[in-house]
């Protein structure tokens, strides 16, 4: 049978798809084992779900995802601001803010977050003291370190200073990827360093940085969990512990967590595309569609 | 200490550029003046890009002095002795010198007009009522106004070069640069953007223009200068450089490229 265009006489190809006989066989084989997996998770009774629902919105546990939550967007706020500060420092052709910037990724990537952690959890010993005397005017500063140095404060230093040296990278890379065009053209028309940097080249780079930022803010989320070295003892995971050593009972609260973690990261997913779709504005084309009607 | 005439717009003395240990320019002289259309043709690697380049101090000379309207470019000298400009001074300098790129470089994250306002808002100050009023004519000078609210990467080639024509064209610029305007451009297109430079050159502009179009050549230069190995062979009317070349490289090359 043939199927003729209504208005023109063309003969339309009907060409029979390829058959993808291995995909059915391995659908069916997945679905079954689907099928095994969601009967266990039902049946075996150590999973506890009554203890899961039951703890799922706790009081301990709700703070805890508040506090994991802050502690991730604080930190990652502060690793940006000191990232894009020292890529700055990096490309600035000033020798000393160049390796300044240099030393500052070697050291934080160069060690552990754990460690970290744990040196700013104890600079109260190592620094009981924090004063400030000019010569002349006497202290016009002096407080007690754990004061100033309070676990949340150690801990958001800690995670922020780690992360901005892996950041910092990051930016470089994106910096790097918008082509060296685009500044001979706004050296041309004129525009000094940091105008070209905040206008030209940020907002193109924007699209290369945001997919590993996204990446670094979501293993954030979970670098958070560290943040018992300091110590911190009101985060998601340190909640969900004292919980279960409570109880006895692990899994179940690991299971909170986890769907805790889980939905967390959905959230950072889907803010994620939003920016994505902003910044690839002129470049990606399917996005060009939302163009803003405001000028330059 | 420049002895520059009124009449004269960009005054390049005893030019030399080195790339490492490779000499790029030799004893570069030329002396455009005001209005002029002056077309420098050459082979490959022959230093015009470099030569168009040094005018607006992207690339730093060696040896030399380049002057725009009486003004040293990229230094300041005092008492015989020469100083690096500050960055800021160097944009300044470079507010009053327009180019037109190969590749058009137009900022890919802005439409075809918040390119065209990118001067005089981000560089002049100026207000974007202001600034898009005179993006529009000059959008509509190069024939695109109709396109203004389009994103580079959805304009033709020959569209994006005279977007960027227009871009360099909303500073007023003193002298307007041109860089192979049409080498990145696909046979059919080199005549749109061909019309816009010559409706531009009608106007007065003053334009140095590095290109391999021996036919715009002709019709619109003033003088035309030939470069060969760093080297200025020859320079003159069209008529005598192209028609009656006496170096012999030039008479190589334009028997290969007419």
């Amino acid at each position: 049978m043939h199927q003729v265009h209504e208005d023109q006489q063309i003969e339309l190809n009907r060409p029979i798809p390829v058959k993808h006989y291995g995909r059915w066989l391995l659908t069916a084989f997945l679905l079954a084992s689907a099928v095994i997996v969601a009967s266990s998770l039902a049946t075996n009774p150590n999973f506890h779900w009554d203890v899961v629902g039951e703890y799922l919105f706790d009081a301990q546990i709700l703070r805890g995802v508040g506090w994991t939550l802050a502690l991730t967007l604080v930190a990652m706020i502060f690793s940006i601001l000191i990232a894009a500060a020292l890529v700055i420092m990096r490309d600035s052709g000033n020798p000393v803010l160049s390796t300044l910037s240099w030393l500052w990724v070697w050291f934080f990537r160069g060690t552990p977050v754990y460690t970290q952690l744990v040196f700013w959890g104890l600079l109260s010993v190592l620094y009981p003291r924090i004063s400030l005397e000019l010569p002349g005017l006497g202290a016009i500063l002096d407080l007690r370190t754990k004061d100033v140095f309070t676990p949340a404060i150690a801990a958001i230093a800690g995670l922020a200073f780690n992360e901005s040296a892996y950041l910092a990278e990051i930016f470089r890379a994106g910096f790097k990827a918008v082509d060296g065009g685009q500044t001979e053209a706004a050296q041309a028309l004129g525009m000094r360093r940091m105008k070209i940097l905040c206008r030209i080249i940020i907002p193109q780079a924007m699209r290369m940085i945001i997919p590993p930022t996204g990446n670094e803010t979501i293993g954030m989320l979970k670098t958070t969990s560290l943040v018992l070295a300091v110590p911190f003892a009101y985060d998601l995971t340190f909640a969900a512990n004292t919980i279960s050593n409570r109880l006895y009972l692990p899994i179940p609260l690991l299971v909170v967590a986890g769907l805790w973690y889980l939905s967390i990261t959905s959230l950072l997913m889907w803010g994620q595309s939003y920016l994505e779709r902003y910044f690839g504005r002129g470049i990606d084309r399917n996005q060009i569609s939302i163009a803003p009607k405001e000028s330059a | 200490m420049s002895t520059v005439s009124s009449d004269v717009c960009v005054d390049i003395r005893s030019v030399h550029k080195f790339y490492g240990d490779f000499q790029v320019l030799f004893d570069v002289n030329l002396e455009i003046a005001k209005g002029e259309v002056c077309v420098v043709l050459g082979p490959s690697g022959s230093g015009k890009s470099t030569l168009l380049r040094c005018i607006n101090h992207l690339e730093t000379i060696a040896a030399g002095r380049i002057y725009v309207n009486g003004d040293l470019i990229g230094y300041s000298e005092r008492n015989g002795k020469l100083y690096c400009l500050a960055e800021e001074a160097i944009a300044a300098q470079r507010r009053n010198i327009g180019m037109v790129f190969q590749r058009f470089n137009l900022f890919g994250h802005m439409t075809a007009i918040q390119n065209v306002m990118a001067g005089p808002v981000l560089v002049k100050g100026h207000s974007r009522r202001c600034a898009e009023l005179l993006a529009m004519s000059l959008l509509e000078r190069v024939g695109l106004a109709d396109r203004a609210r389009q994103y580079p990467s959805q304009l033709s080639g020959g569209q994006q070069q005279r977007v960027a024509i227009a871009r360099a064209m909303a500073m007023q610029p003193d002298v307007l640069l041109f860089d192979e305007p049409t080498s990145a451009l696909d046979p059919e297109l080199v005549g749109e953007v061909l019309e816009t430079m010559k409706d531009l050159a009608r106007t007065g502009m003053t334009m140095i223009v590095v290109t391999h179009e021996v036919g715009f050549a002709r019709e619109v230069a003033d003088r035309v200068v030939f470069m060969d190995q760093g080297r200025i062979v020859e320079k003159g009317a069209p008529e005598s450089v192209l028609d009656n070349p006496r170096n012999p490289r030039t008479q190589a090359f334009l028997s290969k490229v007419l």
